[in-house]
């Protein structure tokens, strides 16, 4: 049985206007780390305060570990983690006392599972005497890490992690759990940031509280809408605006310093004919090339069909 | 009024030992959109603060939109616009009372107010929104907003401090759009950002590891320098020498 299931799970907290989350269903395997990706407002925490037992869904059912997330509530709080978006520890308490308190509350030590979190404490255990409150945000996110570990749960809920993280801190966090995958903790991690999306062994794009896809980061990129191309020219933000006004072109947007692009699906559009329109505009230095999308460009891809 | 919207010579803070921004030298052009990128911890903030006028530098000078960070704190402030992720505008407000609020504090006048907010509204497409709670709307259409609000005033700068963060990938791009087309009105913009690619978008790039500022260029001759295929490699190979602990 897997050990995270949602089905068909919908949640409002107004009366009007679209729901939080709408018919969401998906499982997650025993030891496997599940991505969920999608923007602020895609319903990503509204999920994971529902599968903690922390809010009720209005429709659906969910299962962790087993447990009903309704009927066996008190089950779940104890074999889970859960390391919410909003840095929740108590302020006023050390690190230490943090650390302690978590442990004494599941009825274990910090001695007993002292392993798990080891490599990570070390980073923080140099300033264990200082609060909660006075720590910087990288080190706010290694305590809140060992203390949803601290009685070694069977699952752990990441929601939004490495949030306002710059991009070196962001890649040890991954290989953190990478780490505690090794140790058979079943992860469900969510992030904004789709190029984390690779690491994951599946994941599942949401946006405005609807499952977009769910599937490995391969098969959601082998998947993509037909072809994909990156252009190059000498300036860029007066190529996207002239490519833009080009009748063939399906999608077009920046993607770092080159332009990616897909025509239309009518056989009538080619990339020849495109570099050419834009030569007669006094495009100079222009190049194109068919490129492997990434997670980014599938889920633009899957947006803009919905709009 | 100077050529340059900043100008910064051995721009320093302390906090008693701890030096938070190490002699920092660096001039932006009007009109330019500087990205301004650093690991957490580097200093970005507290440099940021020093140029808006919100904190004494402890040595060096620094000059933005001609006036002197030391003594001219005031004018800095009515010459720029500011917005955050965390902070940007307020939420049991309406779009339009936003508006009004900000423009009030900007210094528009009732008749700049006026038209200055149905453009505005118009601009952005926010006309059957235009009563709403900002609390209700999507996090993109609050961001755009919130541009838009900080640069009501026609300033010669703004500052976003990691204005797209959390937003979702089409939505990021029409942000930069609104950045590029003040950019072309000649408001300079000065940017933070842990998105890589955006920092492709900027037309130079300063780059900060523990209070200095370690590289400065466009994003193409960063990528040169640093033999880099990408930004994200650049950045990664910059703030992996950092001694500073991030914090």
């Amino acid at each position: 049985m897997d050990t995270v299931i949602l089905q068909h799970v919908s949640k409002s907290y107004v009366k009007e206007g679209p729901p939080a989350l709408q018919d969401v269903s998906f499982s997650v395997k025993k030891g496997e780390l599940f991505g969920l990706i999608g923007p602020d407002g895609a319903g990503k925490s509204t999920i994971f305060r529902i599968l903690t037992t922390l809010l009720l869904s209005d429709k659906g059912s969910a299962t962790v570990a087993g447990y009903d997330v309704v009927k066996n509530y008190h089950e779940i709080r104890s074999c889970v983690g859960y390391m919410p978006g909003k840095f929740s520890l108590y302020q006023d308490l050390t690190i230490e006392e943090n650390l302690h308190f978590f442990a004494t509350l599941f009825g274990t030590t910090v001695e007993a599972n002292y392993a798990l979190i080891k490599d990570i404490y070390e980073q923080i255990a140099p300033f264990k005497k200082r609060r909660a409150g006075k720590l910087s945000g990288g080190m706010k996110q290694k305590l809140a890490l060992c203390c949803a570990l601290i009685h070694r749960p069977e699952v752990l809920f990441l929601d939004e992690p490495t949030t306002g993280v710059d991009a070196v801190s962001r890649k040890e966090f991954w290989e953190m759990l990478q780490r505690l995958k090794a140790e058979g903790i079943t992860i469900v991690v969510s992030t904004p940031y789709m190029d984390e999306a690779s690491l994951c062994e599946r994941i599942a794009l949401i946006q405005t509280g609807q499952i977009l896809s769910i599937n490995t980061p391969a098969n959601i990129i082998k998947a993509y809408p037909g072809k994909l191309y990156a252009l190059m020219a000498t300036k860029v933000h007066l190529l996207l605006k002239d490519t833009r006004q080009y009748a063939g072109i399906n999608l077009c947007y920046a993607a770092g310093d080159k332009l990616h692009l897909s025509f239309k699906d009518d056989g009538k559009h080619h990339p020849a004919g495109l570099l050419s329109w834009l030569e007669s505009k006094g495009q100079q230095g222009v190049r194109i090339e068919e490129i492997t999308p990434d997670i980014e460009d599938c889920f633009i891809a899957k947006t803009s069909i919905h709009e | 009024m100077s050529e340059k919207a900043i100008v910064c010579k051995d721009l320093t803070k302390r906090f008693g030992d701890f030096v938070a921004v190490n002699h920092i030298s660096f001039d932006v052009d009007q009109g330019e959109i500087f990205g301004f990128l650093g690991a957490n911890g580097a200093g970005k903030t507290t440099a940021m603060r020093m140029l808006c006028g919100l904190s004494y530098p402890t040595s060096g000078e620094a000059a933005v939109a001609g006036y002197n960070v030391f003594k001219q704190q005031e004018e800095i402030k009515r010459n720029i616009g500011y917005m955050s992720q965390k902070f940007s505008l307020y939420e049991t407000l309406t779009v339009k009372e936003n508006i009004r609020f900000y423009g009030g504090v900007y210094g528009l006048s009732d008749k700049q107010l006026k038209e200055k907010g149905d453009e505005l509204i118009t601009k952005l497409g926010l006309e059957k929104e235009a009563k709403m709670m900002v609390g209700s709307l999507p996090l993109g259409w609050k961001q755009k907003l919130a541009f838009s609000v900080a640069i009501i005033h026609q300033p010669r700068i703004v500052f976003l401090d990691e204005p797209t963060g959390g937003v979702d990938p089409v939505t990021r791009r029409q942000f930069w759009d609104l950045i590029y087309d003040a950019a072309g009105s000649g408001i300079t913009v000065f940017v933070t950002t842990h998105y890589m690619d955006e920092a492709e978008y900027c037309n130079r790039i300063s780059v900060m590891v523990d209070g200095r500022i370690d590289a400065l260029d466009t994003p193409a001759n960063l990528k040169k320098q640093f033999d880099a295929t990408s930004m994200n490699e650049v950045f990664y190979a910059l703030a992996r020498t950092a001694k500073r602990s991030a914090d």
